[in-house]
């Protein structure tokens, strides 16, 4: 454990910062896992739930950037703590997209919902676990500042590729078969690609975690190390 | 072995894979070489076997809480502590190859090319002209010319020049506070050091002398080796290549300023710079 700064009004700070990112890591995850049920389900009223709660994670977003910009201008943070809050600045990004990307999924599932399905979902459901796991990991191992946690988030991202080449293919199929299915066929492929963005957000959270513990930087490289 | 990010040229000798500070600071072509230095007031050892390469035409922070010993580096590097009777000092600390504390070193002439800027100025109560002049004249310079351009090369280059120069027979203690430590700077600088030792010169400033100074620092570091002592961290972040963290008496961790700053190795640099120490 690491000693408590001589100003405790800073720690205190810095711990609602830490609990803020939780708090919506939490409500976009959650956000997730109920777009993909509305699409499963087939459950419009979840959907539009969903898409008018999004407002709540734009609201995280801004205040989390307030609070960002204000540590940094008040108390001129160094080192880990310089790290920490560059890295919350940046997570909120990632956290605010993919509360993003529900939304556009909800919108999706609404038009989906009001034609007959066109297939069983197998794959998009594997795919949100997926995504919400790395999510939930990413931001597990930020407030653990376990390393080789993100970096299993890392490696987990190509599970989500591989799917989502998956329905790619498959989808292209039902539209060559039958051009009538074009039009559900391409949401259900949107829908994948959200989901596979979902899961390139997560992986940059786990790559800034990477960032704040040790201090060098993970990202654009061309393969992911096998530990940090 | 990657070298530590900020170093540009100058290389590193690695010895160990995992660099201790002693390892990551023997730096090739330094100007002042710091090895195994102790230094003790009386019984009380205030320096632990130093070992500290300082690189030429940079400007080096020495950061630390107070009694840390960064004060008592700064004054061995220029012998200051020779006139405190109850100091004793063993190790070597050599500036371009030469041991300062030989006995043949002639010590008004290393104080000559290390000069020192203190915290609080200390003009002499002569006009501007003559404090800038003093070592000079000390020296046995005569020539007016002579005297007349160190005057003012020194004072341009002090940054103090355009605020004085139809007033160089005032009094120096008629300017204000900055303006009478930048005219002590000018003051050490008339004399052509090498070195120049600054020991919190901007602690009792007020923001804008404080601005000016450390305005000065980037300029003279072209020309000057600068090491300065600070208790200011954010000023030794915005002046300084390099930093070194002292703590009771030992060098923590000695590197790149950017690097000190953003993602120190030491957990004890780490917890001093964010503010953790109680």
């Amino acid at each position: 454990m690491q000693p408590e700064h001589t100003d405790k009004r800073y720690e205190e700070e810095l711990k609602k910062l830490r609990e803020d990112i939780l708090y919506m890591g939490g409500l976009v995850e959650d956000q997730i896992q109920k777009a993909v049920k509305s699409l499963v389900e087939r459950d419009s009223p979840l959907a539009e739930t969903v898409i008018q709660r999004d407002h709540e994670v734009n609201r995280m977003d801004v205040e989390i950037d307030d609070l960002c910009i204000r540590l940094l201008a008040l108390h001129q943070p160094a080192g880990k703590d310089l790290r920490f809050i560059t890295t919350g600045l940046k997570i909120t990004t990632d956290l605010e997209r993919m509360g993003d990307m529900a939304v556009n999924i909800c919108e999706r599932a609404l038009e989906l919902n009001l034609e007959p399905q066109l297939k069983p979902y197998i794959d998009i459901p594997r795919m949100a676990q997926i995504s919400q796991r790395m999510i939930r990991e990413s931001l597990d191992a930020f407030v653990r500042e376990d390393t080789e946690l993100a970096l299993k988030v890392c490696k987990d991202d190509q599970e989500v590729d591989d799917l989502n080449s998956q329905v790619f293919r498959e989808t292209v199929s039902f539209m060559i078969e039958d051009p009538h299915t074009i039009n559900r066929a391409m949401k259900i492929g949107f829908i994948s690609k959200y989901l596979e963005r979902i899961a390139d957000h997560a992986t940059n959270i786990a790559e800034m975690v990477i960032f704040m513990v040790k201090g060098k930087s993970i990202r654009h490289i061309k393969e992911i190390p096998q530990s940090i | 072995m990657e070298l530590p990010e900020g170093l540009g040229t100058l290389k590193i000798k690695m010895e160990n894979k995992e660099p201790s500070p002693q390892a990551s600071t023997a730096l090739i072509n330094p100007i002042i070489q710091i090895q195994d230095l102790n230094v003790y007031y009386g019984a009380v050892q205030a320096l632990k076997a130093i070992s500290l390469d300082i690189p030429e035409r940079q400007a080096t922070a020495l950061i630390g809480p107070s009694g840390c010993g960064k004060t008592t580096l700064l004054r061995c590097l220029n012998r200051m502590n020779d006139l405190i009777d109850t100091v004793s000092i063993t190790g070597s600390v050599k500036i371009h190859g030469r041991e300062i504390y030989s006995p043949s070193t002639d010590v008004i002439d290393l104080r000559r090319r290390v000069g020192m800027i203190f915290q609080k100025w200390n003009p002499f109560p002569k006009s501007i002209y003559e404090n800038v002049v003093y070592g000079l004249r000390i020296s046995g310079i005569r020539n007016r010319q002579r005297l007349d351009e160190a005057v003012e090369k020194s004072l341009k280059r002090a940054a103090l020049w355009d605020e004085v120069k139809d007033n160089l027979h005032k009094s120096a203690m008629d300017l204000s506070g900055g303006q009478q430590q930048r005219l002590c700077i000018a003051r050490a600088l008339a004399v052509e050091p090498e070195v120049l030792l600054m020991d919190e010169p901007c602690s009792a400033l007020d923001p804008i002398s404080t601005a000016k100074i450390e305005e000065l620092i980037h300029e003279l570091k072209e020309t000057f080796t600068i090491v300065i002592v600070t208790h200011n961290m954010q000023q030794a972040a915005r002046v300084s290549d390099f930093t070194a963290f002292f703590y009771l008496g030992e060098l923590i961790e000695f590197g790149a300023t950017s690097k000190i700053f953003t993602a120190p190795e030491k957990r004890q640099t780490e917890d001093y710079i964010t503010g953790r120490f109680g």
